[in-house]
Protein backbone atom coordinates (compact mmCIF):
# COMPACT_ATOMS: atom_id res chain seq x y z
CA UNK A 1 0.00 0.00 0.00
CA UNK A 2 3.18 2.43 1.27
CA UNK A 3 4.30 2.02 -2.59
CA UNK A 4 1.27 2.43 -4.44
CA UNK A 5 0.30 5.77 -2.05
CA UNK A 6 3.81 7.03 -2.89
CA UNK A 7 3.96 6.25 -7.38
CA UNK A 8 0.34 7.85 -6.63
CA UNK A 9 1.88 10.69 -4.86
CA UNK A 10 4.08 11.70 -7.49
CA UNK A 11 1.97 11.08 -10.85
CA UNK A 12 -0.24 13.86 -8.15
CA UNK A 13 2.61 15.94 -8.29
CA UNK A 14 3.23 15.85 -12.36
CA UNK A 15 -0.31 16.37 -12.25
CA UNK A 16 -0.24 19.47 -10.49
CA UNK A 17 2.83 20.67 -12.18
CA UNK A 18 1.89 20.24 -15.29
CA UNK A 19 -2.18 21.75 -14.78
CA UNK A 20 -0.30 24.76 -13.28
CA UNK A 21 2.06 25.56 -16.23
CA UNK A 22 -1.05 24.99 -18.88
CA UNK A 23 -2.58 27.81 -16.85
CA UNK A 24 -0.22 29.96 -16.98
CA UNK A 25 0.34 29.09 -20.23
CA UNK A 26 -3.11 29.93 -21.13
CA UNK A 27 -3.45 32.81 -19.31
CA UNK A 28 0.07 34.56 -20.60
CA UNK A 29 -1.29 34.17 -24.18
CA UNK A 30 -4.32 36.61 -23.35
CA UNK A 31 -4.51 39.69 -25.32
CA UNK A 32 -4.31 42.66 -23.33
CA UNK A 33 -2.14 43.88 -20.89
CA UNK A 34 -3.47 44.43 -17.18
CA UNK A 35 -1.30 48.02 -16.79
CA UNK A 36 -2.76 49.63 -19.35
CA UNK A 37 -5.97 48.27 -18.38
CA UNK A 38 -5.91 49.34 -15.36
CA UNK A 39 -4.98 52.85 -16.06
CA UNK A 40 -7.00 53.28 -19.06
CA UNK A 41 -6.10 54.52 -22.49
CA UNK A 42 -4.97 57.81 -21.55
CA UNK A 43 -1.61 56.72 -18.92
CA UNK A 44 1.39 58.25 -19.34
CA UNK A 45 4.12 55.52 -20.50
CA UNK A 46 6.06 56.40 -17.21
CA UNK A 47 2.88 55.63 -15.19
CA UNK A 48 2.46 52.10 -17.04
CA UNK A 49 6.08 51.29 -16.76
CA UNK A 50 5.64 51.92 -12.88
CA UNK A 51 2.70 50.09 -12.59
CA UNK A 52 3.99 47.46 -14.74
CA UNK A 53 7.07 47.24 -12.25
CA UNK A 54 4.98 47.25 -9.11
CA UNK A 55 2.68 44.70 -10.64
CA UNK A 56 5.80 42.37 -11.20
CA UNK A 57 4.89 42.49 -15.04
CA UNK A 58 8.37 43.28 -16.37
CA UNK A 59 10.05 40.62 -14.83
CA UNK A 60 10.80 37.63 -17.12
CA UNK A 61 7.99 34.97 -17.53
CA UNK A 62 10.13 32.08 -16.22
CA UNK A 63 10.38 34.07 -12.89
CA UNK A 64 6.85 35.24 -12.84
CA UNK A 65 5.61 31.50 -13.11
CA UNK A 66 8.24 30.36 -10.73
CA UNK A 67 6.99 33.49 -8.54
CA UNK A 68 3.23 32.75 -8.68
CA UNK A 69 3.85 28.76 -8.09
CA UNK A 70 6.04 29.68 -5.19
CA UNK A 71 3.22 32.23 -3.48
CA UNK A 72 0.49 29.12 -4.36
CA UNK A 73 2.53 26.60 -2.15
CA UNK A 74 2.77 29.17 0.89
CA UNK A 75 -1.02 30.63 0.60
CA UNK A 76 0.14 34.07 -0.75
CA UNK A 77 -1.78 33.82 -4.02
CA UNK A 78 -0.59 37.73 -5.01
CA UNK A 79 -2.36 40.67 -5.26
CA UNK A 80 -5.88 41.56 -7.00
CA UNK A 81 -5.05 44.07 -9.92
CA UNK A 82 -8.43 45.55 -9.67
CA UNK A 83 -9.39 45.62 -5.71
CA UNK A 84 -5.61 46.05 -5.02
CA UNK A 85 -6.90 43.53 -2.34
CA UNK A 86 -4.76 39.89 -1.80
CA UNK A 87 -6.38 37.39 -3.65
CA UNK A 88 -5.96 34.36 -1.23
CA UNK A 89 -8.35 36.87 1.23
CA UNK A 90 -10.80 37.00 -2.05
CA UNK A 91 -11.02 33.47 -2.09
CA UNK A 92 -11.35 32.69 1.40
CA UNK A 93 -14.29 34.87 1.43
CA UNK A 94 -15.81 33.47 -1.80
CA UNK A 95 -15.28 29.65 -0.39
CA UNK A 96 -17.60 30.86 2.69
CA UNK A 97 -20.37 30.65 -0.21
CA UNK A 98 -19.46 27.97 -2.74
CA UNK A 99 -17.83 25.61 -0.04
CA UNK A 100 -21.37 25.35 1.69
CA UNK A 101 -23.42 25.29 -1.38
CA UNK A 102 -21.20 22.29 -3.08
CA UNK A 103 -21.71 20.11 0.43
CA UNK A 104 -25.30 21.17 0.67
CA UNK A 105 -25.67 20.20 -2.92
CA UNK A 106 -23.55 16.62 -2.48
CA UNK A 107 -26.03 15.77 0.97
CA UNK A 108 -29.25 16.73 -0.91
CA UNK A 109 -28.22 14.39 -4.01
CA UNK A 110 -27.29 11.47 -1.72
CA UNK A 111 -30.22 11.81 -0.02
CA UNK A 112 -32.34 11.69 -3.18
CA UNK A 113 -30.46 9.44 -5.24
CA UNK A 114 -29.75 6.70 -2.49
CA UNK A 115 -33.30 5.59 -1.47
CA UNK A 116 -34.63 6.24 -5.44
CA UNK A 117 -31.78 3.75 -6.59
CA UNK A 118 -32.16 0.85 -3.80
CA UNK A 119 -35.88 1.51 -4.20
CA UNK A 120 -35.24 0.63 -8.21
CA UNK A 121 -33.00 -1.73 -7.89
CA UNK A 122 -35.10 -3.55 -5.33
CA UNK A 123 -38.04 -3.82 -7.66
CA UNK A 124 -36.24 -4.20 -11.43
CA UNK A 125 -38.69 -4.31 -14.08
CA UNK A 126 -41.54 -2.93 -11.99
CA UNK A 127 -43.89 0.22 -12.69
CA UNK A 128 -41.88 1.60 -9.87
CA UNK A 129 -38.10 1.35 -11.27
CA UNK A 130 -39.58 2.35 -14.43
CA UNK A 131 -40.80 5.33 -13.25
CA UNK A 132 -37.36 6.10 -11.19
CA UNK A 133 -35.72 5.59 -14.52
CA UNK A 134 -37.48 7.77 -16.44
CA UNK A 135 -36.80 10.18 -13.77
CA UNK A 136 -32.97 9.78 -13.75
CA UNK A 137 -33.52 10.66 -17.68
CA UNK A 138 -35.30 13.85 -17.35
CA UNK A 139 -32.87 14.31 -14.34
CA UNK A 140 -29.67 14.93 -16.42
CA UNK A 141 -31.61 16.07 -19.47
CA UNK A 142 -32.95 19.15 -17.38
CA UNK A 143 -30.14 22.09 -17.73
CA UNK A 144 -29.50 23.26 -13.99
CA UNK A 145 -29.22 26.77 -14.49
CA UNK A 146 -32.90 26.52 -16.05
CA UNK A 147 -34.14 24.46 -13.08
CA UNK A 148 -32.88 27.17 -11.09
CA UNK A 149 -35.42 29.38 -12.91
CA UNK A 150 -38.07 27.55 -12.23
CA UNK A 151 -37.29 27.08 -8.87
CA UNK A 152 -36.97 31.02 -8.63
CA UNK A 153 -40.29 31.62 -10.48
CA UNK A 154 -42.41 28.70 -8.38
CA UNK A 155 -40.78 29.09 -4.90
CA UNK A 156 -39.78 32.47 -4.72
CA UNK A 157 -41.81 34.50 -6.87
CA UNK A 158 -44.99 32.63 -6.74
CA UNK A 159 -44.97 30.92 -3.29
CA UNK A 160 -42.62 33.28 -1.31
CA UNK A 161 -41.04 30.84 0.55
CA UNK A 162 -37.35 31.52 -0.62
CA UNK A 163 -35.79 34.79 -1.66
CA UNK A 164 -35.09 35.14 -5.94
CA UNK A 165 -31.19 35.66 -5.09
CA UNK A 166 -28.63 36.71 -3.16
CA UNK A 167 -27.06 36.14 0.37
CA UNK A 168 -27.44 37.21 3.96
CA UNK A 169 -23.70 35.87 5.30
CA UNK A 170 -23.31 33.33 7.94
CA UNK A 171 -23.46 36.29 10.47
CA UNK A 172 -27.41 36.08 10.19
CA UNK A 173 -27.14 32.62 11.58
CA UNK A 174 -26.73 29.26 10.27
CA UNK A 175 -30.54 28.89 9.30
CA UNK A 176 -30.56 32.00 7.46
CA UNK A 177 -27.63 31.11 5.56
CA UNK A 178 -29.40 27.47 4.22
CA UNK A 179 -32.00 28.93 3.75
CA UNK A 180 -30.33 31.29 1.30
CA UNK A 181 -28.69 28.19 -0.22
CA UNK A 182 -31.80 25.94 -0.49
CA UNK A 183 -32.86 26.46 -4.19
CA UNK A 184 -29.35 26.97 -5.99
CA UNK A 185 -28.57 23.80 -3.85
CA UNK A 186 -31.91 22.14 -4.68
CA UNK A 187 -30.70 23.05 -8.33
CA UNK A 188 -26.97 22.08 -8.57
CA UNK A 189 -28.23 18.40 -7.01
CA UNK A 190 -31.19 17.50 -9.42
CA UNK A 191 -28.86 16.57 -12.49
CA UNK A 192 -26.18 14.93 -10.07
CA UNK A 193 -28.82 13.27 -7.76
CA UNK A 194 -30.07 11.30 -11.63
CA UNK A 195 -26.72 10.19 -12.38
CA UNK A 196 -26.24 9.28 -8.58
CA UNK A 197 -29.62 7.27 -8.66
CA UNK A 198 -28.34 5.35 -11.76
CA UNK A 199 -25.11 4.47 -10.50
CA UNK A 200 -26.52 3.28 -7.31
CA UNK A 201 -29.14 0.65 -8.93
CA UNK A 202 -26.60 -0.30 -11.42
CA UNK A 203 -24.05 -1.07 -8.33
CA UNK A 204 -27.28 -2.84 -6.24
CA UNK A 205 -27.99 -5.05 -9.43
CA UNK A 206 -24.37 -5.87 -10.26
CA UNK A 207 -23.79 -6.99 -6.70
CA UNK A 208 -27.78 -9.07 -6.26
CA UNK A 209 -26.20 -11.24 -8.65
CA UNK A 210 -23.44 -12.55 -6.96
CA UNK A 211 -22.86 -15.72 -4.97
CA UNK A 212 -22.71 -14.35 -1.40
CA UNK A 213 -26.25 -12.49 -1.98
CA UNK A 214 -27.24 -16.09 -3.04
CA UNK A 215 -25.98 -17.43 -0.01
CA UNK A 216 -26.91 -14.59 2.23
CA UNK A 217 -30.54 -15.90 0.94
CA UNK A 218 -29.95 -19.30 1.51
CA UNK A 219 -29.41 -18.99 5.18
CA UNK A 220 -32.86 -17.45 5.76
CA UNK A 221 -32.28 -13.88 5.42
CA UNK A 222 -35.33 -12.44 3.50
CA UNK A 223 -34.72 -10.06 0.23
CA UNK A 224 -34.59 -7.24 1.94
CA UNK A 225 -32.41 -8.31 4.77
CA UNK A 226 -29.85 -9.58 2.50
CA UNK A 227 -29.97 -6.26 0.44
CA UNK A 228 -29.17 -4.31 3.89
CA UNK A 229 -26.63 -5.80 5.48
CA UNK A 230 -24.68 -7.57 2.10
CA UNK A 231 -25.87 -6.06 -1.04
CA UNK A 232 -25.54 -2.48 -0.25
CA UNK A 233 -22.33 -2.45 1.42
CA UNK A 234 -20.73 -3.92 -1.65
CA UNK A 235 -22.54 -2.04 -3.62
CA UNK A 236 -21.37 1.39 -2.23
CA UNK A 237 -18.23 1.17 -3.36
CA UNK A 238 -18.77 2.70 -7.34
CA UNK A 239 -21.07 5.01 -5.23
CA UNK A 240 -18.90 6.39 -2.77
CA UNK A 241 -16.20 7.12 -6.08
CA UNK A 242 -19.09 8.63 -8.29
CA UNK A 243 -19.55 10.80 -4.71
CA UNK A 244 -16.45 11.77 -4.45
CA UNK A 245 -15.38 12.91 -7.96
CA UNK A 246 -18.99 14.89 -7.94
CA UNK A 247 -17.91 17.10 -5.51
CA UNK A 248 -15.68 19.08 -7.21
CA UNK A 249 -18.30 18.95 -10.35
CA UNK A 250 -20.37 20.53 -7.71
CA UNK A 251 -17.60 23.05 -6.65
CA UNK A 252 -17.50 24.36 -10.68
CA UNK A 253 -20.90 23.47 -11.58
CA UNK A 254 -22.03 26.00 -9.02
CA UNK A 255 -20.26 28.85 -11.37
CA UNK A 256 -23.44 29.06 -13.62
CA UNK A 257 -25.97 28.39 -10.74
CA UNK A 258 -24.19 31.47 -8.63
CA UNK A 259 -25.12 33.68 -11.98
CA UNK A 260 -28.67 32.71 -11.69
CA UNK A 261 -28.68 33.27 -8.42
CA UNK A 262 -26.65 36.26 -7.89
CA UNK A 263 -24.36 34.39 -5.19
CA UNK A 264 -21.28 35.83 -4.06
CA UNK A 265 -19.53 32.76 -4.67
CA UNK A 266 -16.20 31.30 -6.41
CA UNK A 267 -18.47 31.70 -9.99
CA UNK A 268 -19.30 35.27 -9.76
CA UNK A 269 -15.40 35.85 -8.73
CA UNK A 270 -14.55 34.23 -11.69
CA UNK A 271 -16.75 36.06 -13.91
CA UNK A 272 -16.27 39.93 -12.63
CA UNK A 273 -12.66 38.72 -12.81
CA UNK A 274 -12.73 38.17 -16.42
CA UNK A 275 -14.74 41.03 -17.10
CA UNK A 276 -12.02 43.80 -15.45
CA UNK A 277 -8.99 41.63 -17.00
CA UNK A 278 -8.17 40.72 -13.52
CA UNK A 279 -6.39 37.84 -15.16
CA UNK A 280 -4.78 36.82 -11.98
CA UNK A 281 -7.58 36.17 -9.77
CA UNK A 282 -9.05 33.86 -12.79
CA UNK A 283 -5.65 32.76 -12.48
CA UNK A 284 -5.64 31.05 -8.59
CA UNK A 285 -9.80 30.13 -8.87
CA UNK A 286 -8.83 28.56 -12.09
CA UNK A 287 -6.42 26.23 -11.01
CA UNK A 288 -7.95 25.73 -6.89
CA UNK A 289 -10.82 24.39 -9.11
CA UNK A 290 -8.17 21.94 -10.89
CA UNK A 291 -6.14 21.05 -7.64
CA UNK A 292 -9.62 20.25 -5.97
CA UNK A 293 -10.26 17.92 -8.46
CA UNK A 294 -6.90 16.20 -8.84
CA UNK A 295 -6.62 15.86 -5.01
CA UNK A 296 -10.05 14.39 -5.06
CA UNK A 297 -9.42 11.78 -7.76
CA UNK A 298 -6.36 11.06 -6.14
CA UNK A 299 -8.20 10.43 -2.46
CA UNK A 300 -10.69 8.47 -4.38
CA UNK A 301 -8.21 6.06 -5.69
CA UNK A 302 -6.89 5.46 -2.18
CA UNK A 303 -9.72 4.65 -0.73
CA UNK A 304 -10.34 2.56 -3.68
CA UNK A 305 -7.29 0.77 -2.81
CA UNK A 306 -7.36 0.89 0.70
CA UNK A 307 -10.86 -1.41 0.04
CA UNK A 308 -9.70 -3.39 -2.93
CA UNK A 309 -6.37 -5.08 -2.67
CA UNK A 310 -6.42 -6.22 -5.73
CA UNK A 311 -6.18 -2.28 -7.43
CA UNK A 312 -2.64 -1.67 -5.86
CA UNK A 313 -0.93 -3.80 -8.27
CA UNK A 314 -2.49 -3.06 -11.07
CA UNK A 315 -1.23 0.73 -11.28
CA UNK B 1 -35.79 -1.74 -33.38
CA UNK B 2 -36.67 -0.86 -29.53
CA UNK B 3 -38.73 1.83 -28.34
CA UNK B 4 -35.71 3.91 -26.66
CA UNK B 5 -34.26 4.08 -30.03
CA UNK B 6 -37.53 4.87 -32.22
CA UNK B 7 -38.68 7.97 -29.21
CA UNK B 8 -35.36 8.99 -29.40
CA UNK B 9 -34.32 9.05 -33.05
CA UNK B 10 -38.02 10.53 -33.69
CA UNK B 11 -37.35 13.65 -30.81
CA UNK B 12 -33.50 14.59 -32.13
CA UNK B 13 -35.24 13.89 -35.64
CA UNK B 14 -37.80 16.83 -35.16
CA UNK B 15 -35.14 19.44 -33.77
CA UNK B 16 -32.65 18.54 -36.50
CA UNK B 17 -35.71 18.90 -39.09
CA UNK B 18 -36.71 22.09 -37.34
CA UNK B 19 -32.82 23.59 -38.04
CA UNK B 20 -32.77 22.57 -41.27
CA UNK B 21 -35.94 24.03 -42.42
CA UNK B 22 -35.20 27.31 -41.01
CA UNK B 23 -32.47 27.59 -43.38
CA UNK B 24 -35.43 28.40 -46.03
CA UNK B 25 -38.62 29.01 -43.84
CA UNK B 26 -39.56 30.56 -40.21
CA UNK B 27 -43.12 31.85 -39.37
CA UNK B 28 -41.51 34.87 -38.94
CA UNK B 29 -38.47 36.91 -38.99
CA UNK B 30 -36.34 35.93 -36.31
CA UNK B 31 -35.08 39.01 -36.00
CA UNK B 32 -37.89 41.19 -36.78
CA UNK B 33 -38.53 43.57 -33.45
CA UNK B 34 -42.57 43.85 -33.49
CA UNK B 35 -42.84 46.04 -30.09
CA UNK B 36 -46.70 46.22 -30.07
CA UNK B 37 -46.74 42.53 -29.92
CA UNK B 38 -44.26 42.09 -27.55
CA UNK B 39 -44.82 39.46 -24.49
CA UNK B 40 -47.71 37.88 -26.30
CA UNK B 41 -48.33 34.53 -24.26
CA UNK B 42 -48.35 30.91 -26.17
CA UNK B 43 -51.56 30.60 -29.20
CA UNK B 44 -52.88 33.17 -31.39
CA UNK B 45 -51.02 34.68 -34.25
CA UNK B 46 -47.78 33.78 -33.12
CA UNK B 47 -47.74 30.00 -31.67
CA UNK B 48 -45.75 29.85 -29.62
CA UNK B 49 -45.72 33.62 -28.22
CA UNK B 50 -42.69 36.52 -28.90
CA UNK B 51 -40.05 37.37 -26.49
CA UNK B 52 -39.79 41.28 -25.02
CA UNK B 53 -38.75 42.74 -28.37
CA UNK B 54 -41.84 41.03 -30.01
CA UNK B 55 -39.79 38.85 -31.89
CA UNK B 56 -41.59 35.25 -32.41
CA UNK B 57 -40.31 32.42 -30.49
CA UNK B 58 -41.30 29.61 -32.56
CA UNK B 59 -38.89 31.26 -35.32
CA UNK B 60 -36.07 32.01 -32.83
CA UNK B 61 -36.45 28.48 -31.11
CA UNK B 62 -35.80 27.29 -35.09
CA UNK B 63 -32.78 29.19 -35.49
CA UNK B 64 -31.72 28.52 -32.06
CA UNK B 65 -31.44 24.40 -32.62
CA UNK B 66 -29.31 25.23 -35.89
CA UNK B 67 -26.58 26.77 -33.15
CA UNK B 68 -27.10 24.37 -30.45
CA UNK B 69 -27.03 21.15 -33.19
CA UNK B 70 -24.10 23.02 -35.03
CA UNK B 71 -22.02 23.68 -31.92
CA UNK B 72 -22.10 20.64 -30.43
CA UNK B 73 -21.84 18.23 -33.34
CA UNK B 74 -18.27 20.23 -34.42
CA UNK B 75 -17.22 19.95 -30.75
CA UNK B 76 -18.04 16.09 -31.23
CA UNK B 77 -16.09 15.86 -34.45
CA UNK B 78 -13.46 17.40 -32.77
CA UNK B 79 -13.27 15.16 -30.09
CA UNK B 80 -13.68 12.16 -32.03
CA UNK B 81 -11.16 13.18 -34.91
CA UNK B 82 -8.57 13.63 -32.28
CA UNK B 83 -9.57 11.58 -29.59
CA UNK B 84 -10.02 8.01 -31.73
CA UNK B 85 -6.82 8.34 -33.35
CA UNK B 86 -4.96 9.40 -30.68
CA UNK B 87 -7.04 5.88 -28.72
CA UNK B 88 -6.00 3.83 -31.45
CA UNK B 89 -2.29 4.67 -31.32
CA UNK B 90 -1.94 4.36 -27.97
CA UNK B 91 -3.45 0.81 -27.96
CA UNK B 92 -1.02 -0.09 -30.50
CA UNK B 93 2.06 1.08 -28.85
CA UNK B 94 0.57 -0.07 -25.36
CA UNK B 95 2.91 -0.17 -22.32
CA UNK B 96 4.73 2.33 -24.54
CA UNK B 97 5.97 5.89 -23.47
CA UNK B 98 3.51 7.57 -26.00
CA UNK B 99 0.72 5.56 -24.52
CA UNK B 100 2.01 7.13 -20.92
CA UNK B 101 2.08 10.50 -22.18
CA UNK B 102 -1.33 10.30 -24.38
CA UNK B 103 -3.02 8.85 -20.90
CA UNK B 104 -1.70 11.25 -18.69
CA UNK B 105 -2.62 14.13 -21.36
CA UNK B 106 -6.27 12.74 -20.89
CA UNK B 107 -6.23 12.37 -17.53
CA UNK B 108 -4.63 16.18 -17.26
CA UNK B 109 -7.84 17.19 -19.44
CA UNK B 110 -10.79 15.69 -17.20
CA UNK B 111 -8.83 17.14 -14.49
CA UNK B 112 -10.18 20.47 -15.76
CA UNK B 113 -13.84 20.74 -15.03
CA UNK B 114 -15.13 21.34 -18.76
CA UNK B 115 -17.09 24.68 -18.03
CA UNK B 116 -14.05 25.75 -16.47
CA UNK B 117 -11.95 25.17 -19.77
CA UNK B 118 -14.70 26.72 -21.62
CA UNK B 119 -14.38 29.76 -19.47
CA UNK B 120 -11.00 29.83 -19.73
CA UNK B 121 -10.96 29.70 -23.15
CA UNK B 122 -13.65 32.20 -23.81
CA UNK B 123 -12.45 34.58 -21.17
CA UNK B 124 -9.05 34.73 -22.87
CA UNK B 125 -10.13 34.69 -26.22
CA UNK B 126 -13.57 36.60 -26.48
CA UNK B 127 -16.91 35.17 -26.48
CA UNK B 128 -18.23 33.50 -29.48
CA UNK B 129 -19.63 30.06 -30.54
CA UNK B 130 -16.60 28.88 -32.77
CA UNK B 131 -14.83 29.78 -29.16
CA UNK B 132 -17.54 27.84 -27.32
CA UNK B 133 -16.88 24.98 -29.92
CA UNK B 134 -13.32 24.82 -28.74
CA UNK B 135 -14.08 24.97 -25.29
CA UNK B 136 -16.68 22.06 -25.56
CA UNK B 137 -13.99 19.73 -28.23
CA UNK B 138 -11.38 19.95 -26.26
CA UNK B 139 -13.17 18.51 -23.40
CA UNK B 140 -14.27 15.43 -25.73
CA UNK B 141 -11.15 14.38 -26.99
CA UNK B 142 -10.01 12.65 -23.93
CA UNK B 143 -13.33 10.83 -23.72
CA UNK B 144 -13.53 9.57 -27.05
CA UNK B 145 -9.22 8.46 -26.60
CA UNK B 146 -9.98 6.64 -23.34
CA UNK B 147 -13.01 4.44 -25.10
CA UNK B 148 -11.28 4.07 -28.19
CA UNK B 149 -8.32 2.89 -26.27
CA UNK B 150 -10.10 0.59 -23.73
CA UNK B 151 -12.24 -1.21 -26.51
CA UNK B 152 -9.11 -1.34 -27.91
CA UNK B 153 -6.64 -2.83 -26.18
CA UNK B 154 -8.64 -6.14 -25.53
CA UNK B 155 -9.13 -6.50 -29.23
CA UNK B 156 -4.83 -6.29 -29.50
CA UNK B 157 -5.08 -9.81 -27.64
CA UNK B 158 -7.57 -11.36 -30.43
CA UNK B 159 -6.89 -14.11 -32.56
CA UNK B 160 -7.61 -12.26 -35.93
CA UNK B 161 -5.42 -9.32 -35.04
CA UNK B 162 -2.72 -11.72 -34.44
CA UNK B 163 -3.45 -13.43 -38.11
CA UNK B 164 -3.30 -9.87 -39.15
CA UNK B 165 -0.25 -9.63 -37.62
CA UNK B 166 1.72 -12.63 -38.85
CA UNK B 167 0.58 -11.79 -42.14
CA UNK B 168 2.48 -9.00 -42.03
CA UNK B 169 0.40 -5.54 -41.42
CA UNK B 170 1.29 -3.04 -39.31
CA UNK B 171 0.36 -1.61 -36.38
CA UNK B 172 -1.06 1.49 -37.88
CA UNK B 173 -2.90 -0.54 -41.29
CA UNK B 174 -3.83 -3.29 -38.10
CA UNK B 175 -5.73 -0.14 -36.45
CA UNK B 176 -7.45 1.34 -39.53
CA UNK B 177 -8.55 -2.28 -40.93
CA UNK B 178 -9.56 -4.30 -37.91
CA UNK B 179 -9.75 -2.45 -34.95
CA UNK B 180 -11.58 0.36 -35.79
CA UNK B 181 -14.49 -1.40 -37.41
CA UNK B 182 -14.42 -3.60 -34.61
CA UNK B 183 -14.90 -0.40 -31.81
CA UNK B 184 -17.61 2.07 -34.17
CA UNK B 185 -20.77 0.61 -32.55
CA UNK B 186 -19.26 1.57 -29.28
CA UNK B 187 -18.35 4.84 -30.27
CA UNK B 188 -21.63 6.02 -32.04
CA UNK B 189 -23.22 5.39 -28.86
CA UNK B 190 -20.97 7.48 -27.50
CA UNK B 191 -20.92 10.26 -30.11
CA UNK B 192 -24.73 10.42 -29.13
CA UNK B 193 -24.14 10.82 -25.43
CA UNK B 194 -21.58 13.66 -25.98
CA UNK B 195 -23.66 15.12 -28.69
CA UNK B 196 -26.80 15.92 -25.74
CA UNK B 197 -23.92 16.88 -23.08
CA UNK B 198 -22.39 19.21 -26.20
CA UNK B 199 -26.21 20.84 -26.46
CA UNK B 200 -26.02 21.26 -22.48
CA UNK B 201 -22.61 22.75 -22.24
CA UNK B 202 -23.39 25.42 -25.31
CA UNK B 203 -26.95 26.55 -23.59
CA UNK B 204 -24.91 27.10 -20.17
CA UNK B 205 -22.03 29.06 -22.22
CA UNK B 206 -24.78 30.91 -23.96
CA UNK B 207 -26.78 31.54 -20.58
CA UNK B 208 -23.87 33.45 -19.39
CA UNK B 209 -22.56 35.18 -22.26
CA UNK B 210 -19.73 33.09 -23.49
CA UNK B 211 -21.44 31.45 -26.12
CA UNK B 212 -23.06 32.41 -29.83
CA UNK B 213 -23.58 36.52 -29.92
CA UNK B 214 -26.21 38.45 -31.10
CA UNK B 215 -27.55 38.48 -33.02
CA UNK B 216 -27.49 34.73 -33.81
CA UNK B 217 -29.62 33.45 -31.59
CA UNK B 218 -29.67 30.17 -29.32
CA UNK B 219 -31.36 28.75 -26.62
CA UNK B 220 -28.80 29.61 -24.11
CA UNK B 221 -29.16 33.06 -24.52
CA UNK B 222 -32.86 33.10 -24.96
CA UNK B 223 -33.28 31.41 -21.22
CA UNK B 224 -30.77 34.50 -20.30
CA UNK B 225 -32.83 37.18 -21.92
CA UNK B 226 -36.31 35.07 -19.85
CA UNK B 227 -34.47 35.44 -16.33
CA UNK B 228 -35.54 38.91 -15.90
CA UNK B 229 -39.43 38.94 -17.10
CA UNK B 230 -39.55 35.20 -15.76
CA UNK B 231 -42.43 36.49 -13.74
CA UNK B 232 -44.47 38.38 -16.06
CA UNK B 233 -43.47 36.07 -19.65
CA UNK B 234 -43.26 32.80 -18.05
CA UNK B 235 -43.29 31.20 -21.45
CA UNK B 236 -40.06 32.72 -22.56
CA UNK B 237 -38.33 30.81 -20.61
CA UNK B 238 -40.48 27.36 -20.65
CA UNK B 239 -40.20 27.12 -24.12
CA UNK B 240 -36.63 27.53 -25.00
CA UNK B 241 -36.50 25.04 -21.73
CA UNK B 242 -37.97 22.74 -23.32
CA UNK B 243 -36.49 22.42 -26.34
CA UNK B 244 -32.79 21.74 -24.82
CA UNK B 245 -34.62 19.33 -22.45
CA UNK B 246 -36.12 17.36 -25.25
CA UNK B 247 -33.81 17.57 -27.87
CA UNK B 248 -31.08 15.94 -24.96
CA UNK B 249 -33.76 13.60 -23.79
CA UNK B 250 -34.24 12.50 -27.24
CA UNK B 251 -30.58 11.87 -27.79
CA UNK B 252 -29.88 10.23 -24.59
CA UNK B 253 -33.00 7.50 -25.20
CA UNK B 254 -31.26 7.26 -29.20
CA UNK B 255 -27.91 6.57 -27.43
CA UNK B 256 -29.27 3.94 -25.13
CA UNK B 257 -31.73 2.38 -27.71
CA UNK B 258 -28.62 2.51 -30.03
CA UNK B 259 -26.65 0.49 -27.25
CA UNK B 260 -29.05 -2.51 -27.13
CA UNK B 261 -29.37 -2.42 -30.98
CA UNK B 262 -25.83 -2.43 -31.61
CA UNK B 263 -24.58 -4.99 -29.01
CA UNK B 264 -25.14 -8.63 -30.73
CA UNK B 265 -24.78 -9.90 -26.84
CA UNK B 266 -28.06 -7.97 -25.72
CA UNK B 267 -29.62 -8.81 -29.16
CA UNK B 268 -28.86 -12.27 -28.98
CA UNK B 269 -30.66 -12.57 -25.45
CA UNK B 270 -33.64 -10.75 -27.25
CA UNK B 271 -34.60 -12.96 -30.06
Amino acid sequence: MLRYTIKRLISLCISLAVASLVIFAVIEIAPGDPASFMLGINAQPETLAALRTELGLDASKVERYLSWVGGLLTGDFGTSYTYRTPIADMIAARLWVSLPLALYALVLSTLIAFPAGIYAASRRGSAGDLGVMGATQLGVAVPNFWFAMMLVLIFAINLRWFSAGGFVGWDKGLWAGLHALTLPAIALALPQAAILARVMRSALLDVLGEDYMRTARAKGLTERQALWRHGLRNALIPVLTIIGLQFSFLLAGAIIIEQVFYLPGLGRLVFQSISARDLIVVESVVMLLVFSVIVVNFLVDLAYAAVDPRLRSRT
Amino acid sequence: MNRNLILGAALTGVFILAALVSFIWTPFDHTAMDIPNKLQGIGGEHILGTDHFGRDILSMIMVGARTSIAVALVAVGIGMGLGIPLGLWAAARRGSLVDEIIMRGNDLIFAFPSLVIAILITAIFGASAINAIIAIGIFNIPVFARITRGAALSLWEREFILAARVAGKSAARISVEHILPNVTNLLIVQSTIQFSLGILAEAGLSYVGLGAQPPTPSWGRMLADAQTLVSIAPHMALIPGFAIILTVLGLNLMGDGLRDYLDPRLRVTRV
